[in-house]
């Protein structure tokens, strides 16, 4: 196979590649901002699969590694915003957690981009619409995750 | 029981000190002399693999195979000793999960390759001539074990029994194993589960002497930045110690040396992962103050940019049982 045909088919791959997304929601915030977004009819991909926690900060490095590992293209936390959490702290666990883990996917050679950290608080459906178009737009422009069994 | 038990130990891609440490365990050895032969153990004794191979099937009682599966040697002499013997035990941190030979998993056999044969400034090898496995000269062919991209674990490719971790493995957990290989062999005690990793289940903060107090760190210290105090728990201090995401049973030896634990008994029971439990510990007390609603990502990044190396840091002796195992080649890449 040349070159120029295998750059072709991979192309036509991205054209059609609907990448799996894992969107961690915490239960007080972000889980009820997809909700409002979701009973006000707000248009978005279907490419993602939301998993409730209590709080953005049970969210343990093990779960993303594994979402990762079993061929995730794209992981989102979602929690509420600084000063709102539930918990009072949970989410400025996270907010340690995944800018860190950010710099070990890295040198595990996988895009840091494809984990995300977003505040969505209860009253912003049109928010999670937001984010979750846009990182399900740029998780097809990098295209599927080179880990796992995606 | 009159008849004496077979006992072989073998190394895999190892640097030998399990092997030390099997010879470390002082009069204790006198026990074992008398409880078994040893039939195969080539750092110490003169048995070739033709012996083995020469054995029945499951003729040896106990295997305990220290080192990772590196080379094409390693998994079939694995595999050889398996199929010989009746019991086959990981010993050490690198059969167990990796070790630090496991860290080359950041990169594969073409990068071991380049930097070894070409790239090390003290290397002088303009022709970039490697080891072949195969290679014919006058006098015949010669053949060598050839490097896996991937440095996996004993248990990845044949039945494994047992576990003993440890970088190496401590005289007491060698001694609580070989007590209850004799135990069986003498009075029909029977033997642990199989599957049961020789040592505690608890995590090292469990067995660790140290005076533990409420955790927030204000900032990272690397071990040779500040003088450690011998009273208080080394995390508090500032310096990463792995002791709440590694597994206990080593007597907490480095930290009675005053030196943070690297983590080398590997993941407790409860995780698979140890690097990510250790990162969970570590991110949950990592200078979270009163006034965090007023940083911004930027300070965040800073604060977490303390933390050199984190897959190096945590990850020390167990990436390939990591749940990612290794990092992402040109060969790996989906793209």
């Amino acid at each position: 196979m040349s070159t120029k045909s295998n750059e072709q088919t991979k192309t036509a791959g991205y054209e059609t590649f609907e990448p799996k997304i894992l969107v961690f929601c915490c239960n007080w915030c972000s889980y009820a901002g997809a909700d409002l977004a979701g009973v006000s009819r707000l248009q978005m991909p279907s490419n993602f699969r939301v998993i409730r926690v209590m709080c953005s900060g049970r969210v343990d490095p093990e779960h993303l590694l594994k979402g990762f590992s079993l061929g995730a293209d794209g992981i989102l936390v979602a929690g509420c915003h600084p000063a709102d959490c539930h918990y009072i702290g949970g989410n400025y666990r996270t907010r340690r957690r995944i800018p860190l883990l950010k710099i070990m996917i890295s040198q595990f050679g996988l895009e840091p981009s494809r984990l995300q950290l977003e505040w969505i608080s209860a009253s912003e459906g049109e928010r999670f619409q937001q984010v979750i178009t846009n990182f399900i737009q740029h998780i097809k422009d990098l295209g599927p995750s080179p880990v796992g069994g995606g | 029981m009159a008849d004496k038990i077979k006992i072989a130990l073998y190394w895999g891609g190892t640097c030998g000190g399990c092997d030390v440490a099997v010879l470390d365990i002082d009069e204790n050895i006198l026990d074992v002399a008398a409880m078994a032969d040893i039939v195969f153990w080539p750092i110490a004794m003169d048995f070739k693999v033709s012996d083995v191979e020469a054995m029945e099937d499951g003729e040896i009682t106990c295997t305990i195979y220290n080192g990772v599966i590196r080379n094409t040697e390693n998994l079939h002499m694995a595999k050889l000793l398996r199929q010989k013997s009746a019991l086959m035990v990981a010993f050490g941190s690198c059969a167990c999960f990796g070790g630090i030979p496991g860290l080359a998993n950041v990169t594969d056999k073409k990068g071991i390759m380049e930097k070894v044969y070409r790239d090390t400034i003290s290397t002088d090898n303009p022709d970039f001539v490697t080891p072949q496995p195969v290679i014919e000269v006058p006098e015949g062919t010669l053949t060598l074990p050839d490097l896996y991209d991937t440095v996996t674990c004993v248990d990845d490719h044949v039945d494994v029994d047992y576990f003993v971790p440890g970088c190496p493995p401590t005289t007491n957990l060698i001694m609580t194993f070989l007590g209850a290989v004799a135990a069986f062999v003498n009075e029909g005690t029977p033997l642990p589960p199989k599957g049961t990793v020789i040592a505690s289940d608890k995590t090292l903060c469990d067995e660790c002497p140290r005076e533990k107090k409420e955790k927030m760190l204000t900032r990272i210290y690397r071990p040779h930045e500040i003088e450690i105090d011998r009273e208080e728990c080394i995390l508090d201090q500032g310096v990463i110690c792995l002791g709440p995401a590694t597994r206990a049973g080593c007597e907490a030896k480095c930290i009675n040396a005053n030196m943070p634990c690297r983590g080398c008994m590997g993941p407790t029971a409860a995780v698979q992962d140890q690097g990510g439990s250790m990162l969970a510990a570590l991110t949950s007390i990592l200078n979270i103050t009163d006034h965090e609603h007023e940083l911004s990502e930027e300070d965040i990044f800073e604060i977490v940019s303390q933390v050199k190396d984190p897959l190096g840091t945590f990850y020390r002796f167990s990436m390939p049982k990591s749940l990612l195992k290794r990092s992402v080649t040109e060969k790996s890449g989906g793209k």
